[in-house]
């Protein structure tokens, strides 16, 4: 079993958080991942858990008590929260140490890296190329072996979005099983605490050390009869996979790069791999329309959700105080001068689709649409165990071709691990080979609760494709 | 020109609860501001809603008592705008699915009753208090999360007479149940207030809503306000001026005033609370809070009336649960109900009123209060003594037995002493005639027999007066 986590029991833990301290210095010259980086970050004591005195990174949109806490925003670049989020509380409990808070797109909202309010976060394996968001900190420095795990968030596909991009495995749990409890939230129904980690086994081990039932969100669920390392070595030879024909068919994508021609056909070898193992894997259809419509459905339910959510981001009660005759002009000031002009195209969009004349047509649509989605998804999974699809349809784009996270075209295969998020699905991206030097990943997804499941389908493809992190410049 | 009133109202009412309506912060009123404060109430970056059972449990008994449809689901929704008092930028409320919907309650009017329409009756939370100073604005949290009933009626009033009975007829309600104080006095009950007049009966007219009235005598002057204010118009030939408006009372000129039109008016942006699950309401549990409903004011003055008492009486000792729970106590140990009535709603009302007492402070229980009165049905005791006692058991917190072995009181009340003399001097005709036949040494017998009885406080001379009287 591959676990760098359980690899570090036996080393000094004096020397290894020495070492990592070092290391974040390092990788912040090199990839700027960091908003906040703890230098007197200390040895816990009497603490005995898988993770008591294992450095990680935190995304900056966890609450954390008297630590910065940006959600790498400007409206937020000085809050210091009162109080703990509960993913950070239970990795206190647990005793891991916290070394650095990770920078992200602003509140969630981007899937570039390149919004941050401290700056463009660039991937590891070539620094002139993205390391994809929003999570993008968080995926920088697991795969720069910074740490070996770290905590971040998935809103559309903001966890295994970058994991891919970097070559690291990006977990993000059933919906309810992690608490959101002091996650800033963008969008309620689709927000999730993920984690990112360098194997399988590892994000299994960090996944049960901060799930939970949480008497602070009302959507978490009893997962204490859920183990998720306990049957990850169970064989794959009798499980059922499906892949969607709509989303790997080279025909359907007619000015295929020679990138996506070798992500697909290197998809298709992999199934072969799988079937000779005695893997059943078929395809089935999700119509082409459906598959179009997702990327609309995303932007109408999620902008709708953050507007509301950012509505407490006035500069009254936190914040830098607006300017202003009148506390409406304060208002204003604050958000037109502490939002970047991206985040304010969506709040636009969420208060446009929430608007009485336009709900129905956009944001009820929209619903319809995600449930119609999900239903069918769970038709699937009523007859095989989980989805395999690849993660994007490139590897990590160069950070200067990258400038709205929002444009009009997009490649289906870059939009479809949303439905991860549209359906509270356990979802899973792990790297399976270099194409043109750069990482690509494998996307797994399951039915909701079945994620000991999905993390020992993920852990015995992780096996037969013995991906090797290659050596990040 | 005749001119028809029609009256809709919205009455808010902070709940009772030891929590937040959301949050784990304390609900009670506090002399200092923020000092119930939680990061829940406050909106800090990241914070979840959690619902408190207590306060869904007291608003399906509200819905219940007001015979309304129970939805299947609990949900709860978002209602987005932006202002300096409601932290998150949005309230939770329930729109879509209210507790209760299409309900009705009867309220005692004018010695029948008037049958209420409601609408719906909806759980939300309350905004924090913004307190103007001469030129700054505090914001006091206390009051952020604090759980509100919103209770909206169907137009049905024609009067405001009718809307008071309403108002305080709900109130009453509110205080029996124990679901709110209901204290106007504290800012716990707050109305808007839907008015419209028109020319012809049963028809409505433009309506206008007077938002955010904080007492009942405001609702009373604001209707007058408004009702005058159109029925100005109408006769100087503006009735067109009449629109769809929001306004406000001014109490210092008692007019209302415009805040903003119906083409102004704000879109709320209403969509489900995503943090809160849609909760299935068990059908059992629903039935065991409809089973704890206590008897209402309405069945209680009814049964009064049935009891012989005076409308008076039945309005005081129905004003609050607990002198009406006392009373019927005090008729299950024995008590005749007039009785009982005039002596809770006289001698011990007027010192509860003068000491400020409530009567669940008193010590003086229905069962005293019954020994009593017994004791002055018999005769042992005059109804003046009987007074007397009361006022020292009540000062004292004494039983009244003990108050009647230790008092020092001189019965001087010569009817009592003559109808008790009377009665000693029949039951013992042997002693009579003796004494008639010249043993006059048995005088002291019938002096001790009255002291006997009213244990030693009978007024010697007083007695030997009588005793001589009905011995001659």
């Amino acid at each position: 079993m591959k676990s760098e986590i359980l690899s570090l029991s036996n080393v000094s833990k004096e020397s290894l958080l020495n070492e990592t301290k070092k290391k974040v210095l390092e990788h912040q010259e090199k990839c700027n991942s960091f908003v906040t980086i703890l230098e007197n970050a200390s040895l816990g004591e009497g603490k005995e858990s898988k993770l008591s005195n294992i450095p990680y990174v935190l995304k900056d949109n966890f609450s954390t008590k008297g630590i910065l806490t940006t959600g790498s925003s400007n409206t937020l670049k000085d809050y210091i929260p009162p109080y703990n989020s509960t993913v950070y509380q239970k990795l206190l409990d647990a005793g891991a140490i916290l070394v650095a808070k990770s920078s992200m797109d602003e509140f969630g909202m981007g899937g570039s890296g390149i919004t941050p309010h401290t700056g463009v976060v660039c991937n590891p394996y070539d620094t002139s190329l993205i390391a994809g968001g929003s999570s993008c900190g968080s995926a920088a420095c697991v795969c720069d072996k910074v740490v070996p795990f770290a905590i971040g968030s998935d809103t559309g596909d903001s966890v295994r979005k970058p994991a891919a991009y970097c070559g690291i495995v990006g977990y993000k749990p059933t919906y309810g099983m992690i608490s959101r409890y002091g996650l800033f939230p963008f969008a309620s129904s689709l927000d999730h605490v993920g984690v990112l980690t360098r194997s399988v086994v590892d994000a299994a081990i960090v996944g049960n050390a901060i799930k939970g039932i949480d008497s602070h969100d009302m959507t978490t669920f009893d997962s204490s009869s859920i183990d998720l390392e306990k049957e990850i070595e169970e064989p794959i030879s009798t499980r059922k996979l499906f892949y969607i024909k709509e989303l790997v068919r080279l025909e359907n994508y007619p000015n295929a790069s020679e990138e996506l021609k070798s992500i697909l056909s290197q998809f298709h070898e992999f199934i072969k791999t799988l079937q000779s193992q005695g893997v059943l894997v078929e395809e089935v259809s999700l119509s082409r329309e459906l598959l179009d419509v997702i990327p609309s459905v995303y932007t109408c339910i999620s902008c709708a959700e953050a507007t509301s959510n950012l509505s407490n981001l006035t500069g009254i009660l936190f914040g830098e105080p607006g300017v202003g005759k009148n506390v409406v002009e304060q208002m204003i000031d604050h958000r037109t001068k502490g939002f970047s002009p991206l985040i304010k195209r969506r709040l636009i969009i969420g208060s446009y689709v929430l608007q009485k004349e336009n709900q129905e047509k956009y944001f009820v649509n929209a619903q319809r649409v995600r449930n119609r989605i999900v239903s069918i998804m769970k038709g699937f999974f009523q007859k095989y165990d989980a989805c395999i699809l690849p993660c994007a349809s490139s590897v990590a784009p160069k950070i200067k071709d990258v400038n709205d996270k929002m444009k009009r075209e997009s490649s289906i295969l870059d939009n479809h691990m949303v439905i991860g998020n549209f359906g509270g699905f356990p979802s899973i991206t792990i790297p399976s080979s270099f194409i043109n030097g750069m990482p690509v990943g494998i996307n797994l997804t399951a039915e909701i609760m079945e994620d000991a499941k999905l993390l020992s389908i993920a852990y015995q493809c992780e096996k037969l494709l013995d991906f090797k992190g290659g050596e990040t410049k | 020109m005749n001119l028809f009133l029609t009256v809709g109202i919205e009455m808010h009412a902070e709940m009772k609860s030891i929590s937040k309506v959301f949050s784990t912060s304390k609900n009670t009123f506090s002399k200092h501001s923020n000092t119930h404060v939680s990061p829940v109430d406050i909106a800090l970056p990241g914070i979840l809603p959690v619902v408190n059972k207590e306060c869904v449990r007291k608003a399906i008994l509200m819905a219940s008592i007001l015979h309304c449809e129970i939805p299947d689901y609990l949900c709860f929704d978002r209602k987005n705008y932006y202002y300096p008092d409601l932290p998150k930028g949005y309230q939770i409320t329930q729109s879509h699915a209210p507790i209760g919907v299409n309900g009705y309650v009867d309220v005692p009017f004018l010695n029948d009753s008037l049958r209420v329409f409601i609408h719906d009756i909806h759980l939300e939370e309350d905004s924090a208090r913004l307190e103007h100073l001469m030129d700054e604005t505090l914001i006091n949290y206390n009051r952020a999360g604090v759980p509100l009933l919103e209770l909206v009626t169907e137009p049905v009033f024609h009067s405001k007479e009718e809307v008071l009975a309403f108002l305080e007829y709900i109130r009453k309600i509110y205080q029996y149940t124990d679901i709110s104080d209901a204290d106007v006095k504290r800012g716990q009950v707050r109305c808007d207030v839907n008015i419209s007049l028109s020319e012809e009966e049963g028809k409505l007219g433009t309506k206008v809503e007077i938002k955010n009235v904080n007492s009942f005598s405001n609702v009373m002057q604001a209707i007058d306000a408004e009702v005058k204010r159109q029925t100005d118009l109408i006769l100087d030939g503006r009735k067109s001026e009449i629109e769809q408006e929001t306004r406000r009372f001014d109490e210092a000129t008692k007019t209302t005033v415009r805040m903003r039109s119906k083409v102004d008016a704000i879109d709320y942006k209403y969509f489900i609370e995503p943090n809160i699950p849609k909760m299935r309401l068990d059908s059992n549990w629903i039935k065991e809070i409809q089973s704890s409903i206590c008897e209402l004011p309405m069945s209680r003055m009814k049964r009064y009336e049935n009891m012989g008492l005076s409308l008076e009486d039945i309005s005081v000792l129905t004003k609050e649960r607990v002198f009406s729970d006392y009373f019927d106590e005090c008729v299950e140990n024995g008590c005749d109900p007039k009785t009982a009535a005039n002596w809770i709603t006289g001698s011990i009302l007027s010192y509860l009123n003068k000491t400020e007492k409530k009567i669940t402070d008193i010590s003086l229980s229905p069962k005293d209060l019954h020994f009593l009165l017994s004791k002055i049905d018999d005769k042992t005791i005059s109804g003046k003594q009987g007074k007397e006692l009361l006022e020292m058991a009540l000062q004292t917190g004494k039983k009244i037995e003990e108050c009647l072995s230790t008092s020092d009181t001189q019965i001087s009340d010569e009817a009592f002493l003559e109808e008790l003399v009377r009665k000693i001097v029949l039951e013992n005709p042997s002693q009579v005639e003796s004494y008639k036949n010249g043993r006059t040494n048995l005088f002291n017998f019938f002096v001790g027999a009255v002291m006997k009885e009213t244990k030693g406080k009978a007024n010697p001379v007083l007695t030997k007066e009588i005793i001589t009287k009905y011995l001659s």
